[in-house]
């Protein structure tokens, strides 16, 4: 049962250490700092592009949206148009609300048995989810996106906005950001969900923990080394410019830390395509939100639909042709 | 039954706790009373069908072909090519557990498979094995498949699906709070399409589809019989009501066609709904001269087919385009049903269309042209009734329903398969005063299933069904306590069977009318008699008084 979260874990902690020795004692800079890197976005970049071309070489026969609302029939009864589209831009208005809002987690609810005279059944709004959810995939994107200031130069004034947004609470120095500490409890949050929630808990796969683990350590890394190690971002910045010029350089004595957050940072882009994380690009594709309801108002082409047997009206008037004349039915032929 | 599991022992047995250990280890234990007979040889044959054989589900041995590992192999890689939602839904589960507690039979049970996340690992799991590059990497290390989540295909794994497939009533209900959309009904589609491909269907979907496919409707009724009942129907009318309302078949050259699912015919309560049918087809004939036409070839909406396969779905369905097209009708109208509204909103145009030898729908009383139909040419009857009633048509007395405190339940298929909520409500509610809804997790499309949809509705498997039906059953009681709610409505013909017997098992004085047996009481005829009694022989709540 442990071995669920504790071979990720275990995984990970020796990730994290084959960096930071490989690059300590055996001074693998080039290897964890070069090479590394661009495999990893190199696989990212071509296994996400394969995946999500998979998905597409696959038909769509039909046209099944789950209907989430009232259709679109008679004039004066009020459609839902968003949660039952029946225009492409009711769909897409449905589907940025899944993207940006994860309306559908919105709904959740949890559902309690008491087993007494009552014998209820009740179902409670259960908003938890949605909130981690949320606050751990916006954290993420800010962080990513405040990352890009150190493959840009000069620094686009939008990454600025977002780092001056990000640190608005103004505390210590370097200012805190927001968005690190959310990203880190948001996901010790997901995690503890799986650990305790009892549900959640056995339906979790050893391929849940490990991406969970995975950014923990990312962040905890990262967090480390602004707070409290004080990495030289300068020296790092003329190696990340290096990396995205085609002309890297490892840095000098940024330490072991800064590597092992590299290598499991590329490990993460890495394992994507070939891991759940791939809901990124499958929730574009998934046929019962992207599709409207109007199937009956317009024809949906199934590009294998192949001709099957039926049971002809000829064949079942020839079977059943006395017992239709005798029941007065009318009959094609009369014989 | 006298072995029928008792309401309070069902109870007893709800536990929502998981318990320890890995659901991978937790083996299958195919128990009487949760899964339904094997199906006859015979009906798997009239199909021709792989594998016609009577087999047990309880033997250890399946009679399966040699090579079934490989057809199942064979049969999951031709459909991740074939359907988009079922290659997606594989890869991009994150098991975030939303769905949990959303299945009504997770909720009736307590077993964690029935948790809609788990029922679809069942298969991912075995996906995972065979076609994932990252599972066949990591199986090569020792722990390896525990770590990816996968496991290879075994005959235990192949009776674990059968077992939790057929404890899936498709309802669609886990896909609306799933974040990506992924729908474990479409999941549970494709591992019955897998089954069938190994002869392993259950009895009381095979029969059904043998006798749609030859006779026409899935109670194999002949058509001098069908025509026997509705007879039969038309003698009751016509004692309470006086007035003669017997019906056309086969027309040729009528306006419409009309198509219900044989259920309606057969048995009660679906058989009152059905008599309002013939009611307010005479009415329309009256008044406005609408000429509406049955079919016996094609007198079953219901598609059992939709529950074995695409295939045979589109086989039973292309009935109703053929006897339209041969009648030479201008639309076809459609009776209340679950999952024939969802094959024929969602499938039948893809599939047997297109429809263009009939006319875009236009209710000729009122003007309507039924945009939302104008492709597939087929109009829900709530969507025409609701027509008729805002333009004034339909004269209703409501007093004749007055003794009815209604409730409705949103079947699966029309809400989350096409959102027909509002239709309905309105129809009710001009035909009987007193209507109270469900609370707002259990209705419109979070409404909860009978338990005995998508092909279930037998009687070896009660307990699942019962378990199944609490959801329902406790939201419709909850409403009977506190609004003294008698009477269940629904557009379903399944649901007028399964929550009759829910009705009796969970909350029983509460009774079961489809929308139209509503109708039926409240219209006025052309020439009728001062009626007495309801379509059930009961008198009605005006004579009670005098």
């Amino acid at each position: 049962m442990n071995q669920k979260y504790l071979i990720p874990l275990i995984t990970v902690f020796v990730l994290f250490l084959a960096a930071y020795v490989g690059v300590e004692g055996a001074k693998l800079e080039w290897f964890f700092g070069i090479v590394v890197p661009y495999v990893s976005l190199i696989a990212f970049l071509v296994f996400f592009v394969l995946k999500v071309l998979g998905w597409a070489k696959s038909a769509v026969p039909f046209k099944i949206p789950t209907t989430c609302g009232q259709q679109k029939s008679l004039p004066w009864i009020k459609q839902n148009k968003i949660d039952n589209p029946d225009t492409t831009g009711g769909v897409v208005i449905r589907m940025l609300l899944e993207i940006f809002l994860f309306r559908s987690l919105f709904r959740n609810t949890k559902a309690a048995f008491a087993r007494n005279d009552k014998n209820r059944l009740s179902y409670s709004w259960e908003i938890f989810l949605w909130v981690g959810a949320l606050a751990f995939h916006y954290a993420f994107l800010t962080v990513l996106l405040r990352h890009m200031r150190f493959f840009m130069t000069p620094v686009p004034s939008c990454i600025k906005w977002l780092e001056w947004a990000d640190g608005i609470v103004q505390l210590g120095l370097p200012g805190l950001f927001l968005s690190g500490v959310v990203l880190l409890a948001a996901a010790l949050f997901l995690l503890a969900r799986r650990l305790f929630d009892q549900k959640v808990n056995y339906i979790s796969l050893a391929s849940d923990y490990f991406p969970l683990f995975l950014i923990i350590a990312i962040a905890g890394t990262g967090i480390a080394m602004r707070y409290f190690t004080k990495v030289d971002i300068v020296g790092i910045k003329s190696f990340t410019m290096g990396l995205i010029t085609l002309h890297p350089v490892p840095p000098e004595g940024v330490g072991g830390l800064f590597y092992a957050h590299v290598f499991l940072v590329s490990v993460l882009f890495a394992y994507f395509p070939a891991s759940k994380l791939m809901h990124m690009g499958g929730i574009f594709l998934s046929p019962t939100r992207n599709m409207a309801n109007d199937t009956r108002a317009q024809r949906h082409i199934n590009p294998w639909n192949y001709d099957v047997d039926t049971h002809t009206y000829e064949h079942y008037e020839d079977h059943f042709r006395d017992k239709m004349i005798e029941a007065g039915l009318p009959v094609d032929k009369k014989e | 039954m006298s072995d029928e599991i008792k309401p309070d022992e069902l109870l007893d047995k709800i536990d929502y706790s998981t318990g320890g250990g890995s659901w991978m280890d937790t083996p299958v234990q195919i128990r009487p009373g949760m899964y339904c007979y094997a199906s006859n040889p015979k009906s798997v044959e009239t199909l021709g069908l792989p594998n016609a054989r009577a087999w047990n589900p309880l033997d250890d041995d399946w009679q399966l072909p040699d090579n079934w590992q490989e057809i199942i192999h064979q049969g999951l890689k031709e459909r991740l090519d074939r359907f988009r939602t079922f290659k997606v839904f594989m890869d991009i589960c994150v098991r975030c557990g939303a769905c949990a507690d959303k299945c009504h039979f997770f909720l009736g049970t307590g077993d964690p498979k029935n948790m809609p996340v788990l029922r679809a690992e069942l298969l991912r799991s075995v996906y995972r094995n065979d076609f994932t590059t990252a599972a066949k990497i990591l199986s090569k290390i020792p722990g390896g498949k525990k770590l990816s989540g996968s496991r290879p295909m075994t005959l235990e794994v192949l009776k674990e699906w059968w077992y939790y497939f057929f404890q899936c009533t498709e309802c669609r209900r886990c896909s609306v709070f799933c974040p990506y959309g992924i729908d474990t009904a479409e999941i549970t589609i494709m591992a019955r399409e897998i089954f069938n491909l190994l002869g392993l269907n259950i009895d009381w979907i095979a029969t059904p589809v043998s006798n749609c496919y030859q006779t026409g409707n899935h109670l194999g009724i002949q058509p001098h019989a069908f025509k026997d009942m509705l007879d039969f129907f038309v003698e009751d009318i016509e004692e309470i009501t006086g007035v003669n309302c017997a019906p056309q078949y086969q027309k040729k050259g009528a306006d419409i066609l009309f198509i219900t699912p044989s259920g309606d015919v057969f048995a009660d309560p679906g058989t009152y709904t059905c008599q309002g049918y013939l009611i307010l087809f005479k009415y329309l004939k009256e008044k406005y001269g609408l000429d509406v036409t049955w079919s016996t070839y094609a007198s079953e909406g219901g598609n059992f087919g939709f529950f074995t396969s695409h295939e045979t779905m589109k086989r039973l369905n292309a009935k109703m385009y053929a006897e339209a097209k041969r009648l030479g009708v201008k639309w076809i109208l459609g009776g209340e049903c679950g999952h024939m509204w969802r094959v024929i909103h969602q499938y039948m145009d893809t599939m047997n269309g297109p429809a263009d030898f009939l006319e875009v729908p236009k209710n000729p009383i009122t003007g309507t042209v039924f945009e939302n139909a104008k492709s597939t040419k087929m109009v829900h009857i709530t969507e025409f009734t609701a027509d008729l009633i805002k333009h004034g048509k339909l004269e209703l007395d409501k007093s004749r329903n007055a003794n009815r405190v209604m409730t409705f339940h949103d079947s699966c298929n029309p809400s989350r398969g096409m959102g027909l909520l509002d239709e309905p409500r309105y129809v009710i509610q001009n035909c009987c005063d007193n209507f109270f809804d469900m609370p707002e997790n259990t209705i419109r499309e979070q409404t909860f299933c009978c338990g005995s949809g998508a092909g279930l509705n037998a009687g070896e498997n009660i307990e699942l069904r019962m378990a199944g039906a609490l959801p329902r059953a406790t939201a419709l009681k909850y409403v009977h306590e506190k609004f003294g709610v008698n009477t269940l409505g629904t557009i379903c013909a399944i649901d007028r069977a399964a929550l009759t017997t829910l009705c009796e098992y969970w909350v029983p004085d509460v009774e079961v009318a489809g929308v139209h047996e509503l109708v039926g009481n409240a219209l006025i005829l052309p020439g009728e008699k001062e009626r007495e009694e309801d379509l059930r022989f009961e008198p009605l709540p005006d004579s009670e008084e005098e």
